[in-house]
């Protein structure tokens, strides 16, 4: 697992307060909203704060974090494309 | 039996009295600006309601020695309970039994939120260690006007004034009281406003109700009450009914903590509830003051309800936070006074700043002035928690 | 006009009232400024995915009412109506604090939404999916009594059958340090801890065996001692009682140096023992809500714990019971029960 992946899962399980998970309980390409993880619309701007807050990356529309959130893996990538921390 | 309005009073970004209130919304005048009287990060990024008036001036206007504790939730509250006693002439609150069902959200926040760090060695602040509680300004304003006996607030979001008017008809229904004083009052506060801005549903232009393309709201202030009274009360005073409450009804959506369900069901239930009490068919109403907020989500939820309840034939309708911003716990009361006034002039308000319709629904709200005949007015008000209230208002 | 009944009653509170069908047997002597509640296990109540964005008085309140409707044999009540005087706090402090040490920036939602008044009555609905009416009242130290007021109106004129009421409070962290201080700054001020803790109950107008009767109850948000004399008097009259027929009075006395009140009714009382409770809950706004699990406990059990006693002596069997509680000389309120 690379650093940032691992960084990620540590992150959401504390962030999110995900007591019942480990790092080990994410796969990469797991699904984080709907049926996989399950998280929901709050989740997404948690994480969007975390996004800005850890990575300087600010997102001016809820809606994009859709596409973003999609999974560890999809997560990991779009920020080491766009990351200004 | 329905319950009788005698009085109103109201204070908002709109106007400091119910004359003000009414020009401005003939007037499509909207109050909606840049934030004056709270220090925030944000003032540039958000348009609000705000209320012109500082806390020292309302203190002037009320009379209240210098050294009071009421926080701004507690001064708007009473400036419009005083003023809804004077609009339904009553000089002795204690010659009938009257109670008083206040409702908010902010509470004493406003003043919390600028002392906390200094309660425990500021003498000069302790004052306010006990306001913050929603109670508070309930108390402080019943004090005020004399009511001792049924007191009572309730706090569910932005449904909660709403809620506090169905209460007092169903106490006056049930001959527990003769007469009660319904209403709400929330005051801006850094608190919400940042709250509203970590959802991410606040615009920094003039929110665009059931538009299309709309951003979010506008966070505003006010306070209202409406006085109630029995048939009763009514007939031996001989007193001039402003309208009527005819209708009321409350449900949960019981779906998630802030997002209304797609279907919009908590809405469609809390409005045949109200449909139901006042014993209408849906096409009988004849004009609708929706909660819309102008965020992507309420809009939407709530254009589904409509359509579910009223079919192809939905009523003119409008949303008037685009007037005085979203007041939260006062939402529910200031659109109760906007609704009667509406009643009143046989006059339906815009929904200010739309242009487009929003796809899915295709639903066109009301954007003109316009006179027309009017029974029955009914208005929506959707809190976090998905409480959801509709309340039926019918002319006198 | 229908009858009210108390179907089931649930408590969680400093005391072991929770995970027990003992009452009061093994008392928890209270000290010091505050006292938490035992916590349930709430993952016996709340799943994880819901819980996790729960502070202590929303995981409280969806525990104890979860508990109250299981033994009342009800999936849907036909109303759920909360008190709380202070609302989620923690998440209110949790918010606030954030908004100061971060200047405003990298703020999250969580604590923000889940502060509202509501959240707790929301969370339970959310819970069981019930779209039925929910109401919050939280105006100090009638919060409780108005959702029962509520609740009792609502069956009386059959507006609904079965109803869950129930108050609610939690510590916080940081404005009860402040009211603290402030109350200890005076002599006479509040002398047992603040407390926290959530009572549920189900509510019905259906009869059943054994069920407790309440029979009416009155609120009052400001009045001299003389005054809550006389109207209890009335009230009493209004319900055809005499004041001899009072097995139990239930005083919520803290203390402090409001408790007066108790002694200006009490001499209406010549036989029946007054008992005193929030030396065992604690003080806060919603802590009558423990004295009316306490009488109904005592009406089911026939039995007075010693530590309830405040003064007088035990009747033989206990029928009907009168709590009276008020806060700094307002938010009066009496109930009456019977079985």
């Amino acid at each position: 697992m690379t650093n940032l992946k691992l960084e990620l899962k540590e992150k959401i399980i504390e962030q999110l307060n995900l007591e019942e998970f480990t790092v080990a309980d994410i796969a990469d390409d797991d699904a984080l909203f709907g049926d996989g993880l399950g998280l929901d619309s709050i989740d997404a701007l948690e994480l969007i704060v975390m996004l800005d807050k850890d990575y300087g990356i600010q997102l001016t529309d809820p809606k994009e974090g859709k596409e973003i959130f999609k999974s560890i893996a999809i997560l990991a990538d779009y920020i080491s494309d766009k990351r200004a921390k | 039996m329905d319950v009788a309005i005698t009085g109103m009073g109201i204070i908002s970004a709109i106007g400091h009295s119910m004359e003000e209130n009414k020009a401005s919304l003939l007037a499509a005048k909207n109050g909606i600006g840049t934030l004056k009287h709270i220090q925030t990060k944000h003032s540039e990024l958000i348009k609000v309601g705000e209320i012109s008036f500082s806390n020292s001036e309302l203190t002037n206007h009320l009379q209240l020695p210098e050294n009071h504790n009421y926080t701004r939730t507690g001064l708007l509250g009473l400036f419009a309970a005083k003023a809804a006693l004077v609009n339904a002439n009553i000089t002795n609150i204690q010659e009938y039994k009257t109670g008083f069902i206040s409702a908010t959200t902010v509470g004493g926040m406003d003043m919390t939120e600028l002392y906390i760090k200094q309660f425990a060695t500021n003498p000069e602040v302790q004052k306010y260690i006990h306001t913050h509680h929603a109670g508070d300004s309930t108390q402080k304003i019943a004090d005020a006007l004399r009511i001792t006996e049924f007191v009572t607030t309730i706090s569910t979001a932005c449904s909660s004034s709403a809620n506090a008017i169905m209460l007092g008809a169903r106490l006056i229904k049930s001959g527990k009281l003769d007469r009660v004083v319904v209403g709400g009052t929330d005051a801006l506060s850094k608190f919400t406003i940042n709250g509203f801005k970590t959802l991410m549903i606040q615009s920094d232009e003039l929110c665009a109700p059931f538009d299309a393309h709309r951003k979010g709201l506008n966070l505003g202030e006010a306070a209202a009450y409406l006085v109630l009274e029995s048939k009763e009360v009514v007939l031996k005073e001989k007193k001039e009914v402003l309208a009527f409450l005819s209708g009321y009804g409350n449900a949960n959506d019981a779906f998630h903590q802030t997002a209304s369900s797609e279907n919009g069901e908590g809405a469609f239930l809390a409005m045949q509830k109200a449909l139901r009490t006042a014993k209408l068919n849906p096409e009988q109403i004849d004009y609708i003051n929706a909660h819309g907020t102008a965020t992507p989500n309420n809009d939407l939820s709530e254009s589904i309800a409509l359509q579910r309840v009223f079919g192809r034939n939905i009523p003119d309708f409008s949303s008037t936070k685009a007037f005085t911003g979203h007041t939260l716990a006062a939402a529910g009361v200031v659109e109760a006074v906007f609704s009667i006034v509406s009643l009143q002039e046989q006059t339906v308000f815009p929904n200010l700043n739309f242009s487009a319709v929003i796809p899915e629904t295709g639903l066109k709200p009301v954007t003109s002035v316009i006179k027309k005949e009017l029974q029955h007015v009914l208005s929506n008000s959707f809190g976090f928690g998905g409480n959801c209230s509709t309340l039926i208002f019918s002319k006198a | 006009m229908k009858k009210v009944f108390i179907h089931s009653a649930v408590c969680i509170s400093a005391q072991y009232t929770f995970d027990t069908e003992e009452f009061l047997n093994d008392i928890i002597e209270l000290s010091g400024e505050t006292a938490s509640a035992q916590y349930p296990n709430y993952r016996d109540y709340i799943a994880p995915s819901a819980s996790r964005r729960m502070a202590t008085a929303v995981k409280m309140g969806v525990s104890a009412a979860s508990k109250a409707l299981e033994k009342a044999n009800l999936n849907q009540p036909d109303a759920i109506i909360t008190g709380t005087g202070m609302g989620c706090i923690e998440d209110t402090e949790k918010f606030l604090n954030s908004i100061i040490i971060n200047d405003e920036a990298f703020l999250t939602p969580t604590s923000f939404i889940q502060s509202t008044h509501n959240t707790i009555g929301a969370q339970i609905a959310l819970g069981i999916k019930c779209k039925a009416y929910n109401s919050t009242y939280a105006h100090a130290a009638l919060s409780f009594e108005s959702a029962l007021l509520d609740a009792q109106m609502q069956l009386q004129h059959e507006e609904s059958n079965h109803i869950l009421v129930g108050g609610v409070e939690e510590l916080g962290k940081e404005i009860i340090n402040s009211v603290r201080m402030m109350e200890d700054a005076n002599f006479d001020g509040i002398q047992v801890p603040f407390g926290e803790g959530a009572s549920f109950f189900v509510l019905s107008s259906e009869a059943k065996e054994n069920a407790i009767q309440l029979v009416d109850m009155e609120v009052c948000s400001s009045a001299s001692e003389e005054i809550i004399h006389k109207k209890l008097i009335l009230f009493l009259e209004r319900n055809s009682i005499i004041a001899s027929e009072i097995d139990v009075l239930i005083g919520g006395r803290n203390g402090d140096v409001f408790d007066g009140y108790y002694d200006a009714i009490a001499t209406l009382f010549k036989i029946a023992p007054e008992l005193c409770y929030k030396h065992l809950s604690g003080e806060f706004y919603t802590a009558s809500a423990f004295g009316l699990w306490t009488a109904c406990q005592l009406l089911r059990h026939q039995n007075i714990p010693e530590d309830l006693i405040y003064k007088g002596r035990v009747k033989p069997e206990i029928k009907t019971i009168l709590l009276y509680n008020q806060f700094k000389g307002r938010d009066h309120s009496f109930i009456l029960l019977k079985l």
